[in-house]
């Protein structure tokens, strides 16, 4: 049969066709296409694992803020917790501080109230002294006359000036 | 479902009763210009020297031809002769160069006397001498416009991936799905990851050459027409390229696993080392069978449905006709595909075998 019987003159062309053909096509075709192929896979690869590895880098730092977030809480609490020690006894001490200035300032005023008011009683005492003596000499002065009438008028003033 | 059953089978019932008739018109044939399937079949199928398009009958009754004429190229005695097939004249002239005659006989070349006299023996056989015949014939203009093809495919695509990794365009969208499933499941997975580069190249081209030349052998008119895959020398030159890369590549466990097959006993080795041997013929010998009955097998199918309308001389059997062939069409789409597929798979199968030295079985 023709048709089982190969042509040599087309085996020639086909052999030589496809020999060349698989040239070119390695050397602008497969070549360049595989090898990009390749590259762009590492790539991705490379990508993928440097994803991976940022997004474990993130969800660390995150867990860190979180964490460090949380030890600033319980500092922070702690913080206002020993400032408000600090105020109460700050306010206490300055209450008792203030107590004692009181205390002394009352002592003080009261001491010099006291020396005040002994030193107006004594200068009362010196007036009344004048004034009995005036009054005693203005008494002598005019009741003398009349016995009588002059102790009754020393015993009114002394009755007037009654003092403690 | 069901009714796609009921068609075809209607369908065989009307083919084969139109099978019977044909066969007695079949007797009464051989008459001048009675159409005869199985000459325009063969025709069709075998290799031409010029690219037929078109022949009818025109105004004033005169058969019109027309065809691209192809370069005959002739090696006879040591002489080079070059010239147009349309010096033929479709086999009607004789060719005269230097002091030799050349004339076509059923698309063959033949030399003759000056009255270009073809000697028939018994069996109608020519027993004329013939030039060594290099010509670009159909069949090597058609295989050289796929080997275009594939030049504008793949270039322009290998030329996107310069530069950065980007994400793949246009026609580069289209191949690089392709590329990657010849890459990783034919050449990877029968070669190896180690050694698949070096036969990257051979697998992928062989796998894109048979399935664009199965498609264009599809496409009915010019630029189509021809049945590259489906002639033997094709088919049975790629499968020598195998079996060369095959035992020049073969590793020492390979040749061993032929002629010492370990584990065996000596006598059995005497039964085992022939058949062995024979293997290494028949492998490659099966992949150019495969191939050229496939693809010889389906243009015979589809040649064969249309001329069902010539045979029985009537347009109404056309629709039958055109709704089988668009059925054989869809499947010598698939079938074009897979036979690309299993030639490279099997290529890349049995160098696998050859050239790696653990056997994985």
């Amino acid at each position: 049969m023709d048709l089982l019987t190969p042509d040599p003159g087309l085996v020639i062309w086909t052999g030589t066709t496809f020999i060349i053909l698989v040239l070119i096509l390695r050397k602008y075709a497969w070549r360049p296409i595989l090898h990009a192929i390749r590259v762009r896979e590492h790539t991705i690869k490379y990508a993928l694992a440097s994803a991976e590895k940022a997004k474990q880098e993130a969800e660390n730092i995150e867990k860190l803020k979180k964490q460090t977030l949380e030890e600033a809480a319980v500092e922070r609490d702690r913080l206002i917790t020993e400032a408000r020690e600090l105020k109460a006894k700050i306010i206490e001490e300055a209450k008792k501080s203030a107590q004692v200035e009181a205390d002394k300032i009352v002592e003080t005023t009261r001491l010099q109230l006291e020396k005040e008011k002994k030193d107006a009683l004594s200068q009362m005492r010196e007036q009344i002294a004048v004034l009995s003596v005036d009054i005693a000499g203005k008494l002598l002065e005019q009741e003398l006359k009349t016995t009588k009438k002059q102790k009754e008028l020393i015993d009114k003033y002394l009755k007037e000036v009654s003092f403690n | 479902m069901q009714r796609f059953y009921t068609i075809i089978l209607l369908l065989a019932f009307i083919l084969t009763s139109f099978a019977a008739y044909a066969e007695n018109e079949g007797e009464k044939k051989n008459k001048e210009g009675d159409f005869d399937p199985l000459e325009m079949i063969m025709h069709h199928i075998s290799d031409s020297h010029n690219w037929h398009i078109v022949s009818f009958k025109n105004k004033e009754g005169k058969d019109v031809d027309i065809a691209i004429p192809l370069p005959v190229i002739l090696i006879h005695d040591g002489s080079v002769h070059i010239f147009m097939s349309s010096d033929f004249h479709h086999g009607e002239a004789v060719v005269q160069k230097g002091d030799q005659y050349f004339k076509l006989y059923h698309d063959k070349v033949y030399l003759t006397d000056a009255s270009g006299k073809i000697n028939l023996n018994s069996e109608g056989v020519p027993e004329n001498a013939k030039p060594f015949d290099l010509s670009i014939t159909r069949n090597v203009a058609s295989m050289w416009m796929s080997v275009l093809i594939m030049l504008a495919l793949f270039i322009p695509a290998a030329r996107k991936y310069r530069g950065k990794p980007s994400m793949p365009t246009g026609m580069q969208s289209l191949m690089e799905p392709i590329i990657l499933f010849v890459r990783d499941d034919i050449v990877i997975e029968q070669i190896g990851e180690k050694k698949a580069d070096r036969f990257m190249p051979y697998i992928m081209t062989i796998f894109f050459f048979i399935w664009i030349n199965n498609l264009i052998g599809m496409v009915p008119i010019f630029p189509g027409g021809s049945n590259v895959s489906g002639n033997i020398a094709f088919t049975g030159i790629l499968a020598v390229f195998t079996f060369l890369l095959t035992n020049v590549f073969g590793t020492k466990s390979y040749w061993k696993d032929i002629f010492a097959t370990p584990g065996v006993p000596i006598p059995v080795r005497a039964i085992l080392i022939p058949i062995e041997f024979v293997s290494i013929f028949t492998k490659p010998f099966a992949l150019m069978v495969r191939l050229f009955a496939n693809i010889t097998a389906g243009h015979i199918v589809l040649l064969s449905l249309t001329s069902l309308i010539f045979v029985l001389k009537t347009i109404y059997i056309s629709p039958v006709s055109i709704g089988m062939s668009l059925f054989m069409d869809m499947l010598e789409l698939l079938v074009g595909l897979l036979q690309a597929y299993i030639f490279a798979l099997l290529s890349a199968l049995f160098i696998g075998m050859a050239v790696n030295d653990e056997e994985e079985h």
